[in-house]
């Protein structure tokens, strides 16, 4: 994604340190110009620091960041054309839903009329014109979302910030405001980055996606890329449900490694640059990709014994543990019932993998 | 946040109302009998006639009042016009209190926003270090507030010394000195409430606003003070009121041309030269201006209140 244009936010070799304890290390991502970009890791990686970087909270330690090319770390956050969704909302308690969409612009020197009329179609936008009068309070949490939305995007700013603007709300509504929150980014051409820790919430909404994990940016790619091709152990553990088996590498064939699990079954996947035969590395596999027989179609399966069926709506989860002594999950939609077999727990089976199933992992 | 609008709720209409009632008796008794007899009496008293050592002679007059409003010359045959000398003592210290709570409220905000801001086991030390003067008797802390501010006191002496002034500053028995002494009687009833509305404050506010485009001193006036409003308005009540009635400042202070309500009511019951009616007068009109104060207050406090939902 190479563009003349400078990156909307560019952010290079950052380091975030409190005291002796380094909360950042060295992240380096750029940001194009109306990506819906997210963060996505596990609690305390790191995400909410990086956030509240470019919003101008906390200063950076080591490293800069550019707006437009501009470098904007020493740019208090009331200079900084960034506007942020918190977490908690943070609406103004004592003004109206109105006064609170429009406070901004009334900071950037608009006159009350004018911010409260441009308030008033940010209201519309987000279906919020009847409660225009009310105060924070008397809102619903969904609501109250949607006010700090508003809010946010009222002043029209270059990146819209958005930390887990959605894990406060139940379920049903946080699906119903990921596609308002994916259209509204869309009509307004403005950057966003969103901060989660659902990997589904990340998978379905982003252009691009970054997984950090413990100070660390661990991958960098769109949904597809991350979840069909993990760099690593840890995306591959994070992202979806896999299955990963410790082998070794026996040898490598026209682009193929062949692996062994130990009681001479083996296993194929693509080679890796850099890992040679003997090395000891981890396969994964989704469990989607795999499925059950009882004899073996082209002798690549594992012979294993039924544990259990667990029943998840739309799947059912088959454990399965095999003779090399791994457990593995298979997953089987209820839909394709016809066309895979389900067994029975306690009977042997083979489990089979779709061709190019597994991946091999480096750690 | 959504958690105000939750609370409430009918306290009147539950199962455990009459219990309740049992169980507030002791609180109603105790009202009614250190603050509705007390001011029943004063009530009383203020309509009856004077003794001359001292003390009342049942029998109702309105001399008490007619002589706070009314000035009818020296030897009472002259026609009635408006007596001006007991409200101007009312409107000085209306004025001294004032002032006293505008110093306090401008000391006390940063005092408490600095307190409030701490890491939280450092706040109770400080909350407990800016109450350990109070400890001391008020009267012995005025007599000493006069020992520092006066001509030759360490006050003027350090001033004098880092070159400031020339010449002492007169402080003792100046407006001044009363402000000054009413505001350090009073600092901690400002500091108090205040640092409890803003360890309340949710900060993120303060960081939403600067998110917003908010300088530092709109973040002050437009989401901090609205926010914290109910404990401002408590602090200045706490500060406003007694200082209001307050005997000892004015008079080790303020000396005898800086006379305020307080020092007149507390010689209408001093020795033989007092007139009780008209100290119980003086104080019916005294509680009547602050209870209207107050009533003011209240409703803005209210409005607050409602405001943060
Ligand atoms: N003010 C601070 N002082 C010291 N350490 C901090 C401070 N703020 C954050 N940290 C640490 O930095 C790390 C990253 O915190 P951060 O809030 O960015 O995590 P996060 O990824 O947003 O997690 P979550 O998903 O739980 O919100 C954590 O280990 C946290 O303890
Ligand atoms: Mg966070």
């Amino acid at each position: 994604m190479s563009s003349e244009r400078p990156a909307a936010i560019d952010v290079r070799d950052a380091v975030k340190r409190y005291g002796d304890f380094t909360a950042l290390k060295t992240i380096s991502l750029s940001i194009q110009d109306n990506e819906f970009f997210t963060l996505l890791g596990p609690s305390g990686c790191g995400k909410t620091t990086l956030l509240r970087m470019i919003a101008g909270f906390e200063d950076v330690t080591e490293g800069a960041i550019y707006l437009h090319g501009k470098e904007i770390a020493k740019l208090p956050p009331n200079k900084r054309p960034v506007n942020t969704v918190f977490q908690n909302y943070a609406l103004f308690p004592h003004l109206s839903v109105l006064d609170n969409v429009g406070f901004g612009l009334e900071m950037l020197g608009r006159s009350r009329t004018q911010a409260r009329a441009r308030a008033g179609e940010m209201l519309e936008l987000v279906q919020l014109s009847q409660f225009a009068h009310r105060k924070p309070a008397q809102l619903s949490g969904g609501q109250q979302q949607r006010v700090a939305l508003a809010r946010a995007l009222a002043p029209q700013p270059k990146v819209l910030l958005l930390d887990e603007p959605l894990s406060a709300l139940d379920l049903k509504l946080r699906k119903a405001m990921q596609i308002e929150l994916k259209h509204l980014q869309r009509e307004t051409g403005i950057t966003f980055i969103f901060v989660t820790h659902d990997q589904e919430e990340a998978l379905t909404m982003s252009d691009r996606i970054a997984v950090m994990s413990s100070g660390e940016l661990q991958q960098l790619g769109n949904a597809r890329d991350i979840y069909e091709h993990p760099r690593n152990m840890f995306v591959a553990d994070f992202i979806g449900e896999t299955n990963l088996l410790a082998v070794t590498v026996d040898r490598i064939e026209a682009g193929r490694a062949q692996c062994h699990l130990g009681g001479g079954q083996s296993l194929g996947c693509d080679a890796v640059e850099g890992v040679g035969a003997g090395a000891k590395v981890h396969l994964s596999i989704r469990p989607e990709r795999l499925f059950l027989t009882d004899t073996t179609p082209e002798g690549e399966g594992l012979t294993g014994r039924v544990v259990e069926n667990i029943y998840i709506g739309t799947d059912i989860a088959s454990l399965v543990d095999l003779d090399v002594g791994f457990r593995v999950t298979i997953r089987t939609s209820n839909s394709e019932r016809g066309a895979k077999r389900l067994f029975e727990p306690g009977a042997q089976v083979v489990v089979n993998m779709e061709q190019g199933a597994a991946r091999l992992l480096v750690d | 946040m959504a958690g105000g609008a939750a609370s409430g709720g009918d306290a009147t209409s539950d199962a455990y109302a009459p219990a309740r009632g049992w169980l507030l008796l002791p609180a109603w008794l105790v009202l009614g009998l250190v603050v509705l007899v007390p001011v029943f009496l004063m009530l009383v008293y203020s309509f009856l006639t004077k003794e001359f050592r001292g003390g009342v002679i049942w029998e109702f007059s309105l001399a008490a009042y007619d002589q706070f409003f009314i000035d009818r010359g020296l030897f009472g045959d002259d026609p009635p016009r408006i007596e001006w000398a007991y409200i101007q003592i009312f409107w000085r210290s209306i004025w001294q209190a004032g002032v006293a709570t505008l110093l306090c409220l401008i000391i006390g905000f940063p005092t408490a926003y600095f307190i409030a801001t701490r890491p939280a086991q450092q706040r109770n030390i400080w909350v407990f270090l800016i109450t350990i003067p109070y400890w001391v008797n008020l009267l012995i802390r005025t007599v000493s507030m006069r020992f520092i501010l006066r001509d030759q006191g360490p006050l003027n002496d350090f001033l004098q010394w880092v070159g400031v002034i020339g010449e002492p500053l007169t402080i003792i028995n100046t407006n001044l000195g009363v402000q000054i002494g009413l505001f350090y009687s009073y600092l901690p009833f400002m500091v108090l409430p205040l640092y409890a509305a803003i360890e309340r404050y949710n900060f993120a506010l303060s960081e939403a606003a600067a998110d917003l485009y908010a300088p530092r001193h709109k973040i002050l006036t437009r989401v901090v003070l609205p926010a914290v409003k109910p404990g401002l308005i408590a602090g200045c009540i706490l500060v406003f009121v007694p200082s209001l009635g307050s005997f000892l400042a004015p008079d080790l202070l303020g000396g005898a041309r800086n006379f305020m309500i307080g020092s007149l009511i507390d010689e209408q019951f001093k020795g033989s030269a007092g007139n009780w009616p008209f100290g119980a007068a003086a104080s019916m009109i005294l509680l009547t201006l602050v209870l209207l104060v107050l009533m003011v207050l209240a409703r803005q406090q209210a409005r607050a209140a409602r405001g943060a939902g």
